[in-house]
């Protein structure tokens, strides 16, 4: 086992890219992720690998698409003004097909916001974000391990189901320094029959995202459709906490879940049984996970850093009869453990019936 | 008896969705031609923009990767960073080069990426029915310049070739015409010099074809090419820009 180091959470996503044998990088500058191309810049070339800063996020994701299409393991990483620019090419990149990863360090939105840290890109993230029925595999680490760990396994799940994949982090993971154990893992490489290399000893191949044939993107949209199903069933990434009899469940992801975590720890010391559900993965979503807990918890607080997003996708996920409170601090408001403490306990003692929202 | 011409190996045998009088499928022998003579097919990829250009894969016997509109230059650039060893084209009209995607052409030049551009100006969008182009001539008629273009509200013609060949990273830049067979043999010209200087990595190449729409100009070929000679070169002069003998880096 390697010895744990002191790292940031934007130096091990660059260290885990490089791992998961990531050798092209292409972005431009935005604030709060500058340190993840500056580090780039810096160790690509040793690596032999190749740093490109764009003219623009439009150019990023499409030098991502390229290098993608010719079969190279490649990233992008931007901060959300700069990560819906790129929409266009992620719809382009699902549409055909094509893997890849980019990091969003999200700002707060919208328009050009602040450089805060937030949760404000979640809808973006897990719906797609550009046009057409797509989706993107979405990840959020909530350590720097994770920013480790979670980079690596976004590039094999995007191999996997040629599918483009988000890391979904902020400001907090961005820059906090923590320690991490940089595994040597198995990294998972699939070969790329379909990439375009030239058509040497077999017949030249297309990758495109253009259908004008009748019913052919009817068939293109449900041959996706199936991928999701496919990654939903066997790629959903989770952390449960759970215990019997439990008095409430706290569902909270990212740099805001390691808040929760010590909110739930001073209310099980004060005697509340609280469960707690942490989505690693934001697309796939672990409603399953959900379901099944609210079977029997009946109070389930979403705690998150922007107006209530990811409160849609767990009040779908919840079992006949829970009552669903949300607390949201958009704009860069951090909560405070005890603030969410305060928050448990006003839910645990609240009656049934005057549940702010009731599913 | 000695064969003079031939359909080039490249090109697939199949007839071409393009409307009569069009220049596409000239623009897209005269690759095939390049293809051929430097014996590059097996290693060739190319990156259609959007517009009547897109369906080069049903007509060129290479690899082909869609762009989305304008940014061909940004794919290519992922390609070629990826595979420096291949061929790698871009195929672009005139709102895909000059409106969308001119950041992307011109920092593309800029970067001295060692790509190829094919671009086919013929002064409208015309996949899309005919609108104005950037390139679209002072006065013409479009279907949203209905009274002309005008100066005062649509600004004026843009000049590519020329732009681009301000440009260090720039290695071959030039304008030809294919309203004529002498014209047509000089771009032939063009295209293989463009294909010669991306083999020998002198950075990058530009061609830019002056080319008929008459489907979308209201015209028969016959005048369509008599408007290319005497409205269109009047205003894009053809010739060389810029054309490097030896690499920037040495």
């Amino acid at each position: 086992m390697r010895e744990r180091i002191m790292m940031r959470g934007s130096v091990a996503l660059a260290e885990g890219a490089l791992m998961a044998g990531c050798h092209y990088y292409f972005g431009y500058p935005i604030t709060p992720q500058n340190d993840i191309p500056e580090y780039f810049s810096q160790r690509l070339p040793q690596q032999g690998g190749i740093f490109i800063q764009a003219e623009s996020e439009v150019a990023s994701i499409n030098m991502l698409l390229g290098a993608a299409a010719a079969g190279a393991r490649a990233m992008s990483s931007s901060s959300g003004p700069g990560i819906s620019l790129m929409q266009e090419g992620l719809s382009y990149m699902a549409g055909s097909e094509l893997p890849g990863l980019v990091v969003n360090i999200t700002r707060i939105g919208p328009g050009l916001g602040g450089i805060a840290p937030s949760q404000g890109d979640y809808w973006q993230a897990t719906r797609g974000g550009g046009h057409g029925d797509y989706r993107l595999i979405v990840l959020a680490p909530n350590s720097v391990q994770e920013m480790y760990d979670l980079t690596i396994k976004a590039f094999e799940l995007s191999d996997k189901y040629r599918n483009p994949a988000m890391i979904l982090g902020d400001a907090i993971l961005g820059q906090m320094k923590e320690p991490v154990r940089l595994s040597d893992p198995k990294i998972q490489h699939l070969d790329k029959p379909w990439a375009l290399r030239g058509a040497r000893g077999r017949g030249p191949q297309l990758i495109k995202s253009l259908y004008l044939k009748d019913g052919e993107m009817e068939k293109h949209n449900w041959h996706l459709q199936e991928k999701y199903r496919k990654l939903q069933d066997a790629d959903t990434l989770v952390e449960a906490e759970l215990e019997d009899a439990m008095d409430i469940l706290v569902v909270s992801f990212g740099s805001c879940s390691r808040i929760v975590q010590s909110a739930v720890r001073l209310a099980r010391g004060k005697g509340i049984r609280v469960g707690m559900i942490r989505p690693i993965s934001l697309f796939p979503f672990p409603g399953k996970t959900i379901y099944e807990a609210t079977q029997t918890v009946k109070k389930v607080l979403t705690v998150e850093m922007n107006t209530g997003q990811m409160w849609d996708d767990v009040r779908l996920s919840l079992s006949p009869g829970c009552q669903a409170r949300l607390m949201a601090r958009p704009g860069g408001g951090i909560p405070s453990p005890l603030e969410i403490l305060e928050e448990i306990e006003n839910f645990v003692k609240a009656g049934d019936h005057v549940a702010k929202s009731v599913c | 008896m000695q064969k003079v011409f031939a359909k080039p190996e490249a090109l697939i045998d199949t007839t071409f969705h393009f409307c009569p009088g069009c220049h596409h499928g000239t623009v897209h022998r005269l690759i095939c031609e390049a293809i051929d003579h430097y014996q590059v097919r097996e290693k060739t990829i190319g990156i259609p923009g959007v517009g009547c250009g897109v369906f080069l894969y049903d007509y060129i016997h290479i690899d082909v990767c869609e762009a989305p509109h304008g940014r061909a230059p940004a794919v290519a650039t992922g390609f070629k960073r990826v595979l420096p060893q291949n061929v790698i084209f871009t195929y672009q009209g005139d709102g895909d080069l000059g409106a969308i995607g001119m950041s992307e052409v011109v920092h593309t030049a800029n970067r001295g990426e060692n790509i190829t551009v094919i671009f086919v100006n013929n002064n409208v969008y015309g996949m899309t029915g005919g609108q104005m182009a950037p390139t679209t001539l002072l006065g013409q008629q479009t279907t949203t310049s209905p009274y002309g273009r005008d100066f005062q509200t649509d600004g004026y013609p843009i000049r590519m070739a020329e732009m681009l060949a301000t440009l260090e990273g720039v290695a071959f830049a030039c304008r030809v015409s294919l309203h004529t067979a002498a014209h047509v043999k000089k771009a032939r010209k063009a295209v293989f010099k463009a294909f010669d200087m991306q083999l020998k990595n002198m950075g990058f190449s530009f061609v830019e074809f002056l080319s008929a729409c008459p489907t979308n100009w209201g015209m028969n070929p016959q005048q369509s090419v008599e408007r290319m000679e005497e409205e269109m070169m009047p205003y894009y002069p053809l010739g060389t820009f810029k054309e490097r003998t030896a690499p920037d880096y040495l």
